[in-house]
């Protein structure tokens, strides 16, 4: 059913990449009858080509296209050439994520309100709030299909839960529960039900985890509407005497550039691609790059306050058995300066398998400090550490014009300093994760540095004012009228959870606006 | 041990027989390593076999597990015994063995202690060569999948239908 679109016919829609913001976009769009192209750098992989086993996992789906990192923080240094663990697939990241579908509080979309000034952060409030989103988080729970959402029950707690929420008890946390996950919990839906194999991170094999990559892309598809164009990297957005975009230039699977023409462009390529694009579009006309007159394009980078926690105890966990992420306390998500820090975090179920456990739990360690760890792998639990980071505007994605990728066009440099928000609330948040493990008894414990982001925010940021960001409420960049924003890029500041559920909120919200636009021909 | 490391038509009486005296916890021979017990033994293409023997020490050094058996470490540095890749271990080794010998020992295989040895490591890990053997046992050693069973790590569970049905909250002791 996929319909074949003229690289000539510039009534379409491009969309440019198809993760949780595009592929959710382009199905959206197909499914109120509007045409849509979206061009995915990656290549399609479906349940059953997915693999049990990480690092073959990882050389299957992680995009690993050529980035250079700067800044203080410790992954610049472990893997400098890997600021990310993201995916190059259709359906993007929402092949390895691992399902958590977490709505902001109410008072994160109003960061700047709600927090005051803090010294160096360049906070701003979103403009729009929970009233607006709760319709469209309530369609994108049902799309995803979110467990305690709806009528859809809770998964089980696998080993790892289980220890996680005898100690959170045991220190007198109250909101703790096996999540709001984005994984089938019964047979009565569409998909499979969880069969709790672990492995979320490497692609759900049973199709129980919602990914738009087998979800919302063949949907799409099956409209007549929706062509998917996959291993074609977009190089630069095409714009005409009038400001306006005309279409853009990608590298088909042949390596050959094509041109597509287009009515409106929505760039959904992730945090770094989407800016990068941006800046690689920069002409006479943008000489800083399209929809960047701000100069906000690619600033204020956000990729959450993160670390891990992991326990060892005197008997086996298994924590690698069943869902990865099912999981988690909230107890800590609300905004309580009393701890030294503004914002929240959020403490979720965490397991590594043993080959990259040896990779991450502290990595270029050696020695008996650190074998004697994985020597009690099967006895470890472990637990993830999600919270609100500070946007700053030195924080930020620019062109490396040093380092060309396989195509020619100059690499994202992705710079990111911790803000001391950042490392105080990364202190409480690993102090009370090893109280949590302590307090089942744990004999040793690992506060975890943060591994290569999977969260990453902001560099396209949605303002009310023209001036404070790139995109304007319904992710419309401020300086072009045909030119979206799609992605998690837009996000104004991150808040504490994490963000898949809101960017699928923003892209159902993005789709009602542009096809209305479109009919009434405005756009 | 792994069928890959016991190289054809050798018997353990042959090996044996053709071995050398050497430090640490090998046998080397003209051209191959081996366990002392016979138990595996290697055939060297580019690589001196005491440069094998001290990168094998070296490797456990670096990530000493003692449930592992040395047959797995020498999968996991077997890669460099290759005609591109020997200059620069053997000159790597030799910067090893010169340290040992500064500290008073013969070579860096024959330290009897491991916190001896650690020394020297601890000293030259910013060293490129270091880095290079330790970045590659990371995947080299870790990811052998005949290793995890030691570590009760159970590997891929999707083709035994999940553990929904094999243990995923059989935890028993909180």
């Amino acid at each position: 059913m996929t319909a074949p679109f003229d690289l000539s016919d510039d009534s379409v829609v491009v969309v440019i990449g198809t993760g949780a913001g595009g592929g959710v976009l382009a199905n959206e769009l197909a499914q109120k009858g509007v045409s849509v192209v979206a061009l995915e750098a990656g290549g399609r992989h479906l349940p059953e080509d997915f693999i049990n086993d990480e690092w073959d996992s990882f050389g299957q789906l992680a995009w690993t296209d050529p980035r250079t990192t700067s800044g203080d923080w410790r992954v610049a240094r472990d893997f400098s050439g890997l600021p990310a663990w993201i995916v190059k697939s259709v359906g993007g990241t929402t092949q390895h994520w691992a399902g958590a579908s977490l709505r902001f509080q109410e008072h994160e979309w109003k960061a700047a309100t709600t927090y005051g000034n803090v010294e160096g952060a360049t906070l701003l409030d979103w403009p729009i709030d929970a009233a607006e989103m709760d319709p469209w988080y309530t369609l994108a729970e049902d799309k995803l299909g979110v467990t305690r959402t709806g009528d859809r029950p809770g998964l089980p707690g696998n080993n790892n839960y289980l220890v996680f929420e005898k100690g959170a008890k045991a220190l007198g946390y109250r909101d703790v529960h096996t999540g709001r996950m984005a994984i089938n919990s019964d047979d009565k839906r569409d998909r499979l039900m969880c069969q709790q194999t672990g492995f979320c991170f490497q692609g759900c094999k049973w199709g129980a985890k919602w990914s738009a990559g087998y979800v919302d892309v063949p949907a799409g598809e099956a409209t007549g509407n929706l062509e998917v164009r996959p291993h074609s990297h977009v190089a630069r957005i095409l714009h005409n005497e009038a400001g306006k975009v005309t279409g853009v230039e990608y590298f088909d699977a042949d390596g050959n550039l094509q041109m597509q023409k287009a009515r409106i462009v929505c760039v959904a390529g992730n945090s770094f691609e989407s800016p990068r694009l941006l800046l690689n579009s920069a002409s006479s006309m943008f000489p800083n790059g399209l929809a960047n007159s701000s100069d906000q394009v690619g600033r204020n980078y956000m990729r959450h306050m993160t670390g891990s926690v992991y326990a060892v105890f005197d008997k086996p966990v298994k924590m690698w058995r069943g869902t990865t992420m099912a999981g988690i306390i909230t107890d800590e998500a609300r905004h309580d300066p009393s701890r030294g820090f503004v914002g929240g975090y959020e403490m979720e179920t965490l397991s590594l398998g043993l080959p990259f456990m040896a990779a991450f739990l502290d990595p270029g360690a050696w020695g008996r400090e650190f074998t004697t760890a994985l020597d009690a792998y099967e006895n470890m639990a472990g637990m993830w550490l999600v919270g609100e980071d500070m946007p700053q505007a030195t924080n930020r994605v620019t062109l490396n014009t040093d380092v060309e990728d396989q195509h020619g066009l100059p690499v994202a440099n992705v710079h990111f300093d911790d803000h001391p928000n950042d490392i105080a609330m990364r202190n409480h948040a690993y102090q009370q994760g090893v109280a949590v493990y302590d307090a089942v008894g744990a004999t040793r414990t690992f506060p975890t540095p943060p591994y290569p982001s999977t969260h990453n925010l902001g560099t396209n940021r949605m303002s009310e004012n023209p001036e404070d960001g790139v995109v304007n409420k319904w992710g419309q960049t401020h300086d072009v009228e045909n030119l979206f924003v799609s992605d998690g890029s837009q996000f104004t500041t991150g808040a504490a959870e994490n963000p898949t559920l809101t960017i699928v909120a923003l892209a159902i919200r993005q789709a009602d606006h542009i096809a209305r636009e479109m009919g009434a021909g405005n756009i | 041990m792994p069928e890959k490391v016991r190289p054809k038509g050798l018997t353990r009486r042959q090996l044996l027989s053709r071995s050398t005296a050497a430090g640490g916890s090998f046998v080397v021979g003209a051209g191959f390593l081996a366990a002392p017990n016979g138990a595996w033994a290697m055939e060297t293409a580019a690589l001196k076999p005491e440069t094998m023997a001290a990168l094998v020490q070296m490797a456990r050094d670096i990530y000493p597990h003692d449930q592992v058996g040395d047959e797995y470490y020498v999968i996991a540095v077997k890669g460099y015994d290759t005609a591109d890749a020997a200059e620069g271990i053997e000159a790597g080794i030799a910067k090893l063995n010169a340290a040992a010998q500064a500290a008073g020992h013969d070579s860096y295989l024959s330290m009897g202690w491991e916190r001896d040895r650690v020394d020297i490591l601890r000293a030259m890990e910013d060293d490129p060569f270091f880095q290079q053997i330790r970045g590659g046992l990371v995947t080299g050693l870790y990811n052998q999948k005949a290793v995890w069973p030691i570590f009760g790590y159970e590997g891929a569970s999707f083709e035994q239908g999940g553990y929904i049905d094999r243990g995923f909250n059989d935890i028993n002791w909180l």
